[in-house]
């Protein structure tokens, strides 16, 4: 895959294009890691840029508002290579993660994931 | 029964309007005075406030742990034993009170808490008291005049980090071992859940000396950091998912301190034809095993997730489960007769929709369930999901993912080849089921899955003296065991020469 292809497989809504904007306006730039799941997980985390240690088993999925969003590339194949879209929604943020704003926390709809909301389900 | 909601007159359970910090035996209020509603999944109504702290309240906590590490390190196993065994009494005592503020607060339904939640917790701390009693020294002797002597000491001042869906007994798996072996703890309860664990700071804080337990409410992203990242521990515990895993024991590496982490999994619960051979307490059971998966709303990070079900029995097993599946009862989760309660926050929900969602998507055929719950009256607005069966292939995602929710991905076999295979294809480790009446076939699986924990012919039993902890990705290290007690100590060796003589080289 070359980057170029990476690149095109994650965007953002404008809601997290905002939320991103801010984080950076407030503390610099952010980076995003997909989580695989567990007590609050399956999530996308916001961490400053460089926070968390990325490695040979991470794949970088490309660039939202010009922060990396990375994810292990073995649960992105047992995904299905979906290509995902950053979101936000009101809640915490889980794990370490930044939060999305106040009272909002990063999510990802993936394809082809739902995007339902509570209500409508 | 049905147990008044906390806050009301007739509850067993006090509410304050709002909970501080528990640092150095007492209740401090956050540095910056900030709070935050904590909410009931039951209704989304408010129970309480807590602390919405900051690392310096962490820092605090740090301060009082390490004033009291070194006296409650150098106590006799005896007294610790002691104050362990006061704390198990204490936990017996106040069982409903814990049991009802447990299942208001995550969701879970209260008969739950009452018969597995707290008693395993008090028990968890007799079986420490216990270990850490009988624990002796060794010594090996070298030759005729030089002895190797081996003791345990405590690491010193410890960080917790809880997860939400159990937040009083992941506590005390976690709090049990590191006090017995003489350490003191900084704990952070989860976002969801941080009030359960200061309840029980009010019964058992008078009987551990000041600043042993330290109890600090907040945002991860704020407090957790501070606490995993700090110079001051000297080890750190987590339970939870694997990116935040994989952060903290990066933030250890900084600091060459040790860690366990306990990070989920999908665990498969398989069935072989042979529980079909009678109609008996046994099949009954087996049924009872694949219903599981709907154990505390699906919020286990070794729920039954993955049922892999022999072809040859499949319609007629799968019948039996449906029909038991379909009487679930949903509803308040402090009514005794309720068998599943909400999820534990809307996100939760959210998620669990969306991973129905995306298996409906992907071909999976909904067997059961499927929808929003409609529980109604005062729960009308509670974050409940219908019991939700999913058949299809462990390709899709909905086989590979943790959902953390009511939902089970099942799916065929044809011979004990092909189920080693599917229970194996998997990122994790952590547990598995293995249903069969041949005893030599199930010994045969259960060395052949790659999981910490294989229940054979049981499932979701956690008492102390198994070992548990994952595989592959699933964590490191093991909890609710006696071996836990070397994760929490330091081992000094004096090697000693009785001989008089010198050596002879210089």
């Amino acid at each position: 895959m070359t980057p170029a292809e990476q690149t095109q497989r994650v965007s953002a809504t404008p809601a997290a294009e905002q939320a991103i904007t801010s984080l950076r306006a407030a503390g610099g730039p952010v980076m995003f890691v997909q989580s695989g799941g567990c007590c609050g997980g399956s999530a996308p985390m916001c961490y400053r840029e460089g926070e968390f240690l990325t490695g040979s088993s991470d794949m970088l999925l490309g660039e939202v508002c010009g922060s990396p969003f990375y994810i292990d590339a073995r649960l992105y194949e047992s995904w299905g290579k979906p290509e995902l879209v950053l979101d936000t929604e009101p809640g915490f943020a889980e794990g370490f993660s930044l939060s999305a704003g106040a009272g909002q926390h990063f999510v990802i709809r993936g394809q082809p994931a739902g995007t339902c909301s509570v209500d409508g389900c | 029964m049905k147990y008044a909601a906390p806050g009301k007159a007739e509850s067993v359970v006090a509410v304050e309007p709002r909970y501080e910090n528990f640092i150095g035996g007492k209740w401090l209020p956050p540095v910056h005075g900030k709070y935050r509603v904590n909410l009931s999944p039951a209704t989304a109504r408010p129970i309480c406030e807590v602390a919405d702290s900051t690392p310096e309240d962490i820092e605090h906590a740090l301060d009082a742990a390490h004033a009291a590490a070194p006296a409650w390190g150098e106590a006799s196993h005896t007294k610790r034993a002691a104050v362990l065994n006061a704390v198990a009494d204490a936990i017996d005592a106040h069982r409903e009170m814990l049991a009802v503020a447990e299942s208001w607060e995550n969701g879970k339904p209260v008969r739950e808490t009452l018969a597995a939640d707290i008693p395993l917790a008090a028990d968890h701390f007799r079986y420490f008291a216990a270990a850490i009693r009988a624990q002796e020294s060794t010594t090996t002797e070298i030759d005729s005049s030089t002895i190797a002597y081996h003791f345990h000491e405590p690491l010193g001042v410890v960080g917790q980090i809880i997860p939400f869906n159990f937040p009083l007994l992941m506590a005390a798996w976690k709090l049990a071992p590191a006090l017995a072996a003489g350490n003191a703890s900084v704990i952070k309860p989860a976002s969801p859940t941080p009030w359960s664990i200061l309840k029980l700071a009010e019964v058992i804080g008078d009987i551990l000396p000041p600043g042993v337990l330290n109890i600090v409410t907040g945002p991860g992203g704020e407090i957790g950091k501070a606490l995993a990242a700090n110079p001051r521990i000297a080890k750190v515990a987590f339970t939870g998912e694997t990116v935040t895993g994989r952060l903290i024991m990066q933030y250890a590496a900084q600091h060459i301190i040790p860690v366990t982490l306990e990070l989920g999994g999908k665990s498969p619960n398989i069935f072989f034809s042979d529980v079909l051979a009678q109609d008996d307490d046994f099949l009954d059971k087996a049924v009872e095993g694949l219903v599981l998966y709907a154990f505390n709303k699906g919020e286990v990070c070794t729920a039954p997730s993955r049922a892999l079900i022999q072809e040859s029995i499949y319609d007629e097993f799968m019948s039996r489960a449906l029909d038991r599946i379909g009487r679930i009862r949903q509803g308040d989760p402090l009514d005794t007769e309720t068998m599943i309660g909400p999820q534990v926050s809307a996100q939760q929900l959210q998620k669990i929709s969306s991973y129905v969602d995306i298996g409906r998507g992907e071909g999976a055929e909904v067997l059961a369930g499927g929808h929003r719950a409609a529980v109604g009256g005062e729960f009308a607005d509670g974050y409940y999901y219908e019991p939700t069966v999913l058949k299809g292939d462990n390709k899709m995602r909905v086989f590979q993912e943790e959902i953390f929710g009511p939902v089970l991905a099942v799916t065929t076999f044809k011979d004990e080849a092909e189920a080693v295979r599917i229970a194996n294809d998997t990122l994790y480790g952590l547990g598995a089921g293995v249903w069969t009446r041949d005893g030599s076939r199930a010994f045969r699986m259960g060395k052949a899955i790659q999981a910490g924990r294989v229940w054979t012919n049981c499932y979701h039993l956690y008492p102390a003296g198994a070992a548990f902890g994952g595989y592959k990705v699933s964590g490191i290290g093991r909890e609710t065991h006696q071996m836990m007690l070397e994760h929490y100590s330091q081992t000094k060796n004096l090697l000693v020469s009785y001989d008089p003589k010198p050596m002879g080289l210089f």
